[in-house]
């Protein structure tokens, strides 16, 4: 099982089994968004603020 | 023996629908890389790595990004889903407004200028209540309704002097008195899959700012105005979304050329996803 510490408030996470390298995950605690970096080992970063011309 | 099609996926982020079309991919045994839009880099003296693609699927969250990576891969000979003239028409909303009144079809109106002097003679021609909007730019972020000349002159005002270039382009729109929803039809391939509405108390209706979706009919008439407006932008995997007018009817608001469909596909149970990927691998076959 896959487990991470929020780089914000250090919370520990616990990874879905279906978590993708890539994917944003949102810290259950302090509510902060991180982008899961690595599944193997299993690594977090902030994920990027949202920028002028994102969007769909 | 026939060679095995190999897909780029060109990302920024892995979202729900970006892991749809991994899925997809995957269950129709098509090859395919993962490019990760901050990692990858274009050699423009060297298409071969980009070649071994037989189309890349352009998911960028950026705008900017996704644009000019569309524009070196049809540069490069490699087939897009979108093409970068449909990101270029989709992702400026001004374009978009220019080549649907090109068209013919039905839009609110919109009057453009390049001063705050001339955005507010032109807003004052149009009347109030109006809505600014960014030319580039999503999710309903820094769209402003204005209701009067004073609200006119602050906002042109904060425009032009803390704004980026693409902010003194005064991009004004009639507002629309909607019944509190908006529509949102997917159009893959000239076909319209699923539409729904957007429903919100705000005037924003739109559902990365809390607007709830519910299905929507495809009526002849919004199957109608939606292909009319796929055409226009020149096709492909495309979002349409519409406004329905009080007298006029429906009016075509946006259209979306990396839409999200998180809302749209578990509530229409169109495997919106698996489409993308046919529609991928059928622009390939040509």
């Amino acid at each position: 099982m896959n487990t991470v510490s929020c780089t914000e408030c250090a919370a520990e996470i616990t990874l879905a089994e279906n978590t993708e390298a890539g994917e944003i995950i949102v810290c259950p605690d302090c509510g902060v968004d991180l982008e899961v970096t690595s599944l193997t080992p299993a690594t977090i970063q902030l994920a990027p603020m949202e920028q002028e011309d994102w969007g769909e | 023996m026939q060679r095995r099609l190999k897909i780029g996926v060109l990302y920024s982020r892995v979202r729900v629908e970006e892991k749809w079309i991994f899925a997809a991919l995957e269950k129709r045994g098509i090859d395919y890389d993962r490019l990760d839009d901050r990692a990858v880099h274009f050699d423009l003296e060297n298409p071969a790595p980009w070649k071994q693609y037989d189309a890349v699927i352009e998911r960028s969250i950026s705008y900017t990004s996704g644009l000019y990576a569309l524009r070196i891969l049809n540069a490069f000979g490699v087939a897009t889903v979108n093409t970068a003239a449909v990101a270029e028409a989709c992702g400026d909303k001004l374009t978009t407004s220019t080549l649907l009144a090109k068209a013919g079809l039905p839009q609110p109106r919109n009057v453009v200028a390049f001063t705050p002097e001339s955005a507010l003679e032109a807003l004052e021609e149009l009347g109030y209540p109006a809505v600014v909007k960014p030319v580039v730019g999503s999710w309903g972020r820094l769209l402003a309704k204005i209701n009067d000349r004073d609200a006119a002159e602050a906002i042109f005002e904060h425009k032009a002097t803390l704004g980026s270039t693409q902010h003194q382009v005064f991009y004004v729109q009639e507002f629309i008195n909607k019944p509190g929803r908006d529509i949102r039809a997917i159009v893959i391939g000239g076909r319209v899959l699923t539409a729904m509405y957007r429903k919100s108390e705000h005037w924003i209706t739109n559902t990365a700012r809390g607007g709830e979706g519910e299905l929507c009919p495809i009526t002849p008439e919004i199957e109608s105005i939606c292909l009319k407006a796929a055409q226009a932008m020149g096709g492909g995997v495309l979002a349409i979304d519409l406004v329905e007018h009080p007298e006029r009817g429906y009016l075509i608001n946006e259209v979306n050329h990396t839409m999200e469909f998180h809302t749209m596909q578990p509530l229409s149970g169109v495997d919106v996803a698996g489409e993308i990927v046919e529609y991928v691998v059928s622009v390939v076959k040509k």
